[in-house]
């Protein structure tokens, strides 16, 4: 059987494109290919990644400008239809620019763009996308952001929290969510969030970054998972 | 005769401005201790080529909740000012 194609969305200032490229292409039975901002497109991509950076140079608002790149107007077709789309960093901050997530995020709460290692637990594993963690693993993950910092108003979060939409939460090392293990002040630790029909995911630490062995793989454990072994349906994952 | 739209955009009061909290301490360590606080916007200006006032102001609305603010943590304001 051909491979099914994921395809890795390149707005002006993505920075994360090629890792994601690299960590999609691990995979097998998947192969990914590179979207233009420019284009309309999708070259025949199963499923999307918008990757992390600057795009657009974060003018005005993080991902504001992307949002109405030619690409993201089929990107958001195609997400309608119901395929699956991953937002990493940038990536998520397009997908709530784009009004595909509901929410916003803001200047991270202690002014410093954060570069480090943070712990993170899925805190809903039936998704497409998180269908290999369980529930009380702890995901060791980097993050690489200024505005981090997820908001919504009350109605939505308690919506999110009703509909089960909470994905990732970030943790203190035994998988407690408390306020010292939150890097960025999100309300209630939220670092990652799903659409209400299950096929639009957005979290704000980097995946790709933690999809090699050697630079420390996702589960604290020997298990090798990724929220990338999902992105295709037909791939089983390792 | 063109109009100029000078749209201000602000943080929600709920949202919590860093860069205003920086400037804000900043102000008190240089000694103004009656500045109680200090919030930072964007300030934008617009040139619109439109004859009729309330066209200007249909499209300096509708630019500014489309694109230039974020209606989930900021506000928007703006003047129009006809170009002589």
């Amino acid at each position: 059987m051909a491979d099914v194609l994921v395809g890795v969305v390149v707005f002006p200032g993505s920075n994360c494109d090629h890792d994601t490229e690299y960590a999609v292409a691990s995979f097998e039975g998947v192969r990914p290919v590179m979207l233009w901002h420019n284009e309309h497109d999708l070259k025949g991509a199963k499923a999307i990644v918008l990757p992390g950076g600057f795009s657009y140079g974060d003018y005005l608002r993080a991902g504001s400008i992307a949002r109405f790149s030619p690409i993201m107007q089929e990107v958001i077709e195609f997400a309608r239809k119901g395929f699956p789309v991953l937002g990493i960093c940038n990536g998520f901050q397009v997908l709530l620019e784009s009004g595909l997530l509901e929410g916003a995020l803001s200047r991270n709460r202690d002014k410093k763009f954060l570069c480090c290692q943070t712990n993170i637990k899925p805190v809903n594993c039936s998704t497409i996308f998180t269908g290999q963690y369980k529930k009380d693993d702890v995901l060791s993950i980097p993050i690489a952001h200024g505005e981090g910092n997820y908001f919504a108003p009350s109605e939505v979060i308690e919506s999110l929290e009703e509909h089960n939409q909470i994905v990732f939460k970030y943790t203190n090392a035994a998988g407690e969510v408390t306020d010292e293990a939150n890097p960025n002040g999100s309300l209630q630790n939220i670092a990652g969030i799903i659409n209400r029909q299950g096929n639009v995911l957005g979290l704000m630490p980097h995946p790709e970054r933690a999809s090699e062995k050697l630079l420390g793989s996702l589960l604290t454990d020997d298990r090798y998972s990724s929220p990338f072994t999902i992105i295709s349906p037909e791939s089983k994952g390792r | 005769m063109p109009y100029t739209a000078k749209i201000k955009v602000t943080l929600r009061q709920s949202i919590l401005d860093v860069q205003g909290k920086a400037v804000e301490h900043a102000l008190k360590n240089l000694g103004y201790g009656t500045v109680e606080s200090a919030r930072i916007g964007k300030y934008i200006e617009v040139t619109i080529n439109e004859e009729d006032s309330l066209q200007a102001e249909r499209i300096a609305n509708e630019i500014s909740q489309k694109l230039l603010s974020n209606p989930v943590m900021e506000n928007y304001s703006f003047e129009l000012e006809h170009v002589k």
